[in-house]
């Protein structure tokens, strides 16, 4: 049995899991991870680990400009080379009949794009495949690639969103002359301008939310192969959504009848959005392995995935953000320019649309908002969906802007949120940017994180410390979320080309164990553990006794992944509701059996029993014995004990809470170092409080590298600078703090258990909070904006031009210098 | 095949003797993962920063993608697979799943390689020790928040071995075998546990 253990001095909860023995109720227990075991001891089993033999390899030869017409390609020497099987050029893809990928979420007066597996004449971004070897190994085919003679005859590119704009600028594609995919508007645009019209203060800021790489650790791979004789196409593949897969590529990409088509998604390592997505090489691969009738891998070298996985963020925006004389927030104008890079990916559109637009009232009553976005191509990556999609963007910008609110009228920004929260008793609370927020209770996460960080007592020390040439700053985050992906009926009229229900299958065999087969899928979120212990809960059996199948079209029904945080509610909701059938026909079996009328049976601690009698019962496995047997079941009831459902929730969920980032700026070097971070969530019912706080360590750390260290850069030629680990600031683990985390629940109504989603908040809510912290260890020197990242050299940069300005003008102590 | 020049190569790994040509260049873990087919150890970059394909290479964690099979001839090494008899867990695999050390698991097998190593070299590490320590391996899921919990939980265990939490249910390992006993490879001799000094 275990022991207590005490924790060691500064770790005030020390033992994550709890014993299994001492829970009383699953949901919401601290259970360790079912998964855990095969990965712990190096036996999970990601794409790369699957061994077909006979097995060939594929090697893509990439375009090293970011715009160029292909005059030629000479693989002569490439296909000559020892090992090599075969090679391929987008026109032999293109005369095979495989279609470029869609776009799967259409806007009114969108410009398309259409994306070839490998570029047939024009390539528009570096990284872009020309060509793909096969060759009997790995290093084979790589060495043949490098055989490739490319003649290119390179255009002028353009990286910058607000540069592709400019007059004259290179043309990315010539269905877009002026570069613009989309335009898109949301909110009161007159209601707007008269908001600002009557405001006593309006705050204005240029906002760049700097594109991101999402640098999964397991890079992409996929792996084909193809038998003839049944005409059966498999695809293992690194997928968030191996149904959408399936779907688009057999369907529209490839022509591949669906039902002799199976994808494939073991472990994945990682996705955080990335891994949604129909990505070229996948197609090529597929492609290779039905015409060879040999089975074909690829596995993405890291240079390649900075170069090919779908990026995220990148914006440009102007915000003004209007206040009236008591400091109410009157009117938010947003006008964002997003890079949507060369083409468009899946849901390329959605994320700076419904994903941001609709978000731009935060925590607050903001009677007027409007928001233009123009959707940009350039001689980039495609940008799409990446931890919080859209969401990011549109917390750091209110957030941003309300700091800056407050800094102009000089007052303390915590009370300035709290003047402007959308009060409880206000929901559901429709925005006036077309969401209608499901719960919410907002003060209360204020106050418990305001108290953590001992705030009061922070802004004295802070003062002290001023004095003493030492720069702290203290910020926050009152975020809000949409997650919960959801009704297919509304997404359906804003543009997607998918539903966005989740379905489950729970199947109960004879001897009463479970496993249930959920159309969402994991990249590391602990579904395996945590949707057991819904079963588990529900049905009053171990969580050992319950499987959870996911990723396998050939195993699982139709269902759409894992993304937008909707897993839990979405997914999980779909289980409870098999589970209520499974319910329903176990209290008939027992009733009959127990000689009752079905109204009177009750289950407690997995046992049927008679209401009243508690000795008068039949345990789990008893009815489901019975179910199978056959010999004696109520009349009108089928054998067997099986329930599918598929539950697509009537609105999103709005997870919140307010996060506060503590600082410390060095003055002599510029260097930010992340003292506290503090974060009261509020996710609904919680299933594994570990997990939940796992997901949002996970999350706070990429949006505290988004707001320190990460950025993708581009130069003016469009190259990509930040192409690997040793020039893309990911974070390790000595620049990252423990972080302190604490939690309010309030139930989301959209589901039956009360979830709201947890997988996006962390990276949604820290981005500003720490940026707002740095700019108020900066305010002494007179800086109110600095874009991320929030780099040593920025920062020190923008600390010395502030000096020196104070220097000429006779300033202050800190403008001077200590 | 391709035809190429080999040279032989014989390692001892998890205990197993082998012996194969391979090309010069082949990287170990290459070897590894494709010759021998053990597949827990990963590949997550090409420039020598995440790593996830650390193994122990005659008791020191190495970056099995920066040495090549050629250059391992005639060593020992270890895998994730071999950290423990199957079936069994290292304290420190154990204090990972304790702790929720992990997440998606894909730079598990090296964060735990490494984590083994770093508690062989400093038994009595602390939170910045430990952070620096892991500074050459890459996780983007958890914030190394609960995998430095997890190091963490093994430091004060091996200084609590008369309160020893029960490492496994069932299953209090006995204090004596700490910290050597946490530390060795599962066949006790096969590694070589290098005195930090002469590093």
């Amino acid at each position: 049995m275990s022991t207590t253990v005490t924790p060691p001095a500064g770790i005030e909860r020390f033992t994550a899991a709890e014993d299994t023995a001492n829970i009383d109720r699953l949901f919401g227990a601290r259970v360790r991870r079912k998964e855990d075991p095969r990965f712990l001891t190096g036996r999970g089993q990601y794409t790369d680990d699957v061994r077909v033999t006979g097995t060939l390899h594929a090697a893509f030869v990439r375009s090293p400009h970011p715009h160029a017409r292909i005059r030629n390609i000479d693989l002569t020497a490439a296909g000559a080379h020892p090992g090599v099987v075969a090679v391929y050029v987008g026109k032999d893809l293109a005369d095979a009949g495989v279609n470029g990928i869609p776009v799967g979420w259409l806007l009114p007066g969108l410009k398309p794009s259409n994306h070839h597996a490998i570029a047939v004449d024009e390539v528009r971004y570096v990284g872009e495949a020309v060509a793909v070897i096969i060759a009997d190994s790995a290093y084979a085919a790589r060495d043949a690639a490098e055989l490739a003679v490319v003649d290119y005859d390179p255009l002028p590119a353009v990286a910058d969103a607000e540069q592709a704009l400019a007059q004259g600028a290179p043309v990315v594609r010539d269905s877009a002359a002026d570069n613009v995919s989309f335009r898109w508007e949301i909110g009161d645009s007159a209601a707007t301008a008269a908001a600002f019209a009557n405001a006593t203060t309006v705050v204005r800021q240029r906002l760049v939310n700097q594109r991101l790489i999402p640098v999964a650790i397991e890079p992409r791979a996929c792996l084909a192969t193809y038998v003839r004789a049944t005409d059966e196409l498999t695809l293992w593949v690194t997928s968030q959504s191996p149904h959408v897969h399936r779907l688009i590529m057999g369907a529209f990409v490839l022509g591949v009848p669906e039902h002799k088509f199976r994808v494939i998604s073991p472990d994945v390592g990682g996705g955080f959005g990335s891994k949604v997505f129909i990505y070229t090489e996948e197609v090529a691969v597929a492609w290779i392995a039905r015409t060879l009738e040999r089975p074909v891998r690829w596995t993405a070298e890291r240079r390649e995935s900075f170069m090919t996985d779908s990026h995220g963020r990148d914006h440009i925006t102007d915000a003004e953000m209007a206040f009236d004389a008591s400091g109410r927030i009157v009117g938010l104008r947003v006008k964002t320019l997003a890079n949507l890079g060369a083409h468009l990916t899946l849901f390329a559109p959605a994320i700076p649309t419904y994903l941001y637009g609709t978000l731009l009232s935060g925590q607050y009553r903001i009677p007027a908002i409007h928001a233009q976005v123009t959707g940009v191509f350039t001689h980039t990556t495609p940008v799409d969906a990446y931890r919080g999609a859209g969401r990011p963007e549109a917390c750091y910008l209110i957030e941003r802007m309300v700091d800056l609110g407050a800094r102009q009228l000089g007052l303390d920004p915590a009370e300035l949120r709290r003047q402007n929260f959308i009060p409880p008793n206000a929901f559901p609370y429709l925005t006036p940017v077309a969401l209608q927020y499901d719960s919410g209770n907002y003060e209360p996460a204020l106050d418990r994180a305001l108290a953590m960080a001992d705030y009061k007592s922070f802004r004295a020390q802070q003062e002290r410390l001023r004095q003493q040439g030492r720069y702290v700053g203290i910020g926050l985050s009152s975020y809000i979320e949409a997650c919960g992906l959801a009704p297919s009926q509304v997404v359906g009229q804003l543009g997607s080309q998918a539903g966005l229900y989740e379905s489950a299958i729970v199947r109960v065999y004879p001897t009463g164990k479970v496993t249930v087969f959920t159309g969402s899928h994991q990249q590391g979120q602990g579904h395996e553990t945590t949707f057991a212990q819904i079963v588990g809960d529900r049905l009053g059996i171990g969580i050992d006794d319950v499987d959870i199948v996911h990723g396998d079209t050939g195993r699982v029904q139709f269902g759409m992944g894992t993304y937008g945080s909707r897993s839990g509610s979405v997914g999980g909701t779909a289980i409870a509701l098999s589970l209520d059938k499974i319910v329903e026909k176990s209290k008939k079996i027992a009733a009959h059996m127990l000689e009752a009328a079905p109204e009177d049976i009750e289950l407690t601690d997995g046992r049927f029993h008679v209401r009243g009698s508690p000795d008068r019962s039949k345990g789990f496995a008893d009815i489901s014995l019975a179910a199978y047997l056959a010999h004696s079941l109520p009349a009108g009831i089928e054998p067997g004990l099986e329930a599918t459902s598929f539950f697509d929730p009537p609105n999103f969920t709005y997870p919140f809470g307010t996060h506060i980032a503590m600082v410390e700026v060095d003055a002599d070097t510029g260097q930010v170092t992340l003292e506290r971070y503090i974060a009261v969530d509020d996710v609904g019912n919680v299933i594994n409080p570990m997990i939940v706080d796992g997901q949002l360590h996970g999350g706070i750390a990429q949006g505290v590298a988004q707001a320190l260290w990460e950025g993708a850069e581009y130069d003016d030629n469009a190259q990509l600078l930040t192409g690997s680990l040793m020039n893309y600031g990911l974070p390790k683990a000595h620049q990252l703090p423990f972080f302190e985390l604490d939690r309010t629940v309030t139930p989301s109504p959209v589901n039956p258990l009360g979830i709201k989603g947890v997988g996006e908040a962390g990276a949604i809510a820290s981005p500003a909070a720490v940026a707002n912290a740095v700019m108020d260890a900066l305010s002494p020197f007179g800086i109110a904006h600095l874009d991320m990242p929030l780099t040593a050299p920025k920062v020190w940069q923008a600390i010395q031009k502030s000096r020196e300005a104070g220097a000429k003008a006779g300033g202050s102590s800190a403008t001077t210098g200590r | 095949m391709s035809t190429t020049v080999k040279t032989r190569v014989s390692l001892t790994v998890n205990g197993t003797a082998h012996e194969h040509d391979v090309e010069p260049r082949m990287l170990l873990v290459h070897y590894l993962r494709d010759t021998l087919g053990l597949t827990g150890t990963h590949v997550g970059c090409d420039t020598s920063q995440c790593g996830a394909c650390t193994v122990h290479l005659d008791g020191r964690a190495v970056k099995s993608c920066t040495v090549l099979a050629a250059s391992a001839d005639g060593s020992t090494v270890t895998t994730i697979e071999g950290l423990r008899p199957h079936g069994q867990l290292h304290p420190l695999q154990e204090a990972f799943w304790q702790e929720h050390g992990l997440q998606c698991g894909f730079c598990t097998p090296g964060m735990i390689m490494t984590g083994v190593g770093l508690l062989r070299d400093n038994p009595t590490a602390t939170e910045e020790e430990i952070r620096d320590g892991l500074g050459g391996n890459l996780c983007r899921c958890t914030g190394y928040h609960n995998i430095v919990r997890a190091v963490q939980a093994v430091v004060w265990q091996m200084a609590h071995t008369t309160e020893m939490p029960a490492l496994v249910p069932g299953d209090v390992i006995p204090p004596e075998s700490l910290p050597g006993g946490i530390l060795s490879s599962p066949s006790g001799a096969e590694i070589n546990v290098p005195n930090p000094k002469n590093r």
